[in-house]
């Protein structure tokens, strides 16, 4: 059987893990590479880094650390976060990430999405998208949850495997740090909209959360960050939590 | 020596660190005479089946592959591009293993992405695997179960994990991803001397 994805959310700036609530008031959370092992010891099924203060002139930086990391560590990673051209793309994976995920850019530049499936595989290509409920919509959001756009979330996730997206990573903004659980309605809503793999993102605090996104929607993955950095939940704990619940788990 | 064949495919940065996480040194080369010299080859590949063939072809690449007589691994693609012949892009591929490649009904979510268990796994490839074991695979095509195959995963329907065909390896599946169960595997590769033959 397929087994559900357990997967740590590593956000970088400046080659360190970093955490914040409702995208804002980082905090230190640990050197990457060492997280990054960390993780795969304790059973994480992938992992994803997303450079959350991806500039031009911090890439370099990026590209160091995703060599590090393809150096150590044995299971696959995606990386996030500034992507804006098929070069760029090209050069994280050329560095050894195995998946990019595409965000803003994606939205302003759709053309993008197809461009990089064709290119790289759409097995490389995670569509990233935040998105939050207002005027009884959800819709997406960009440049790290700052800027509104009129477009509505299912609409952008059924467009974006059209053009070639082999992943979405679904992020609510409502749920982000908050650690009430995920947010069921819309992410059960886009895994049923989509035949590609979803992954559930942001609300996770305990670890009944987790079952309850694999039990009420048809999600591939569910992805967390805080919760694991801070030691609040561990993923062996959770694993075989999960494995009681009878979610096929690895 | 190991020699990972390069062509214009992607993942072979992580097959390369996987070796070296072993404690192997390993050439990526599109040389005939490297290749062709080297005491293990190993053909990676994510990427699309007609564009990895032609340029594979332009190389006399096609030649040299088949005529390999040292252990040969084929990893996903390179597994794909091992058969007679892939629905993707209606591709004539190598021939080593005799069955095709089909792309996955839409009867679930495709591609089939993450960690799968494997069943009738035989060979020295499959030694101190557990049936419990799970190994990461990422595809849309799938090679259909053959008398030369050494395991089998089901998903949607039931397609070969893994083929071998006499010093011919491959698996859909990505060893050098798959945590410390892809190690084994890798390293079971690796300690190959002369190539069991299976008993059908």
């Amino acid at each position: 059987m397929l087994k559900k994805r357990i997967i740590p959310c590593l956000d970088i700036k400046d080659g360190r893990t970093v955490k914040g609530v409702n995208f804002v008031n980082l905090k230190d959370a640990g050197d990457a590479v060492e997280l990054a092992a960390k993780y795969v010891q304790d059973g994480a099924d992938e992992l994803v880094f997303l450079d959350i203060t991806a500039t031009i002139e911090k890439r370099k930086t990026l590209i160091d650390l995703v060599e590090r990391v393809a150096k150590e560590i044995n299971i696959p990673f995606t990386v996030g976060g500034g992507i804006r051209s098929l070069d760029d793309a090209k050069a994280i994976i050329k560095a050894g990430a195995d998946k990019i995920s595409i965000n803003s850019e994606a939205v302003k530049n759709p053309k993008l999405i197809t461009e990089l499936a064709d290119q790289l595989g759409s097995q490389c290509v995670v569509l990233a998208i935040d998105t939050k409920f207002v005027d009884n919509n959800w819709k997406v959001y960009i440049h790290g949850g700052k800027t509104s756009t009129p477009l509505l979330t299912v609409d952008w996730a059924k467009k974006g495997e059209e053009l070639g997206a082999g992943e979405i990573l679904l992020t609510s903004m409502n749920n982000d740090g908050m650690k009430q659980g995920f947010a069921i309605e819309i992410t059960k809503q886009i895994a049923e909209s989509v035949s590609i793999p979803v992954i559930a993102s942001g609300g996770a605090g305990k670890m009944e959360h987790f079952a309850e996104v694999f039990q009420k929607t048809k999600v591939s993955a569910a992805l967390a960050a805080g919760i694991f950095h801070f030691g609040e939940i561990s993923i062996p704990e959770l694993k075989t939590y999960l494995q009681k619940q009878n979610i096929q788990i690895r | 020596m190991i020699a990972i064949i390069k062509y214009n495919a992607g993942n072979i940065t992580s097959v390369e660190n996987a070796l070296l996480r072993l404690g192997y040194s390993c050439i990526i080369t599109d040389d005939a005479s490297e290749i062709i010299s080297a005491e293990k080859v190993i053909f990676p590949g994510v990427g699309e089946a007609s564009t990895a063939m032609s340029y594979l072809k332009n190389r006399g690449l096609d030649t040299v592959i088949k005529s390999l007589t040292q252990p040969v691994l084929g990893i996903c693609l390179g597994l794909q591009l091992m058969c007679n012949y892939s629905e993707e892009g209606d591709t004539q591929c190598l021939g080593i293993f005799n069955t095709s490649v089909k792309k996955f009904p839409p009867k679930d979510i495709v591609p089939h992405m993450g960690w799968n268990n494997l069943y009738n796994t035989k060979g020295e490839l499959f030694n101190n695997f557990e049936l419990t074991d799970t190994v990461y695979f990422v595809h849309s095509y799938y090679s259909q179960i053959c008398e030369d195959t050494i395991a089998e995963c089901n998903y949607i329907l039931p397609f070969s994990a893994a083929i071998q065909h006499n010093n011919f390896y491959a698996t859909q599946f990505h060893p050098e991803k798959s945590a410390s169960v892809g190690e084994t595997i890798l390293k079971n590769f690796l300690h190959i001397e002369k190539p069991d033959l299976i008993t059908k």
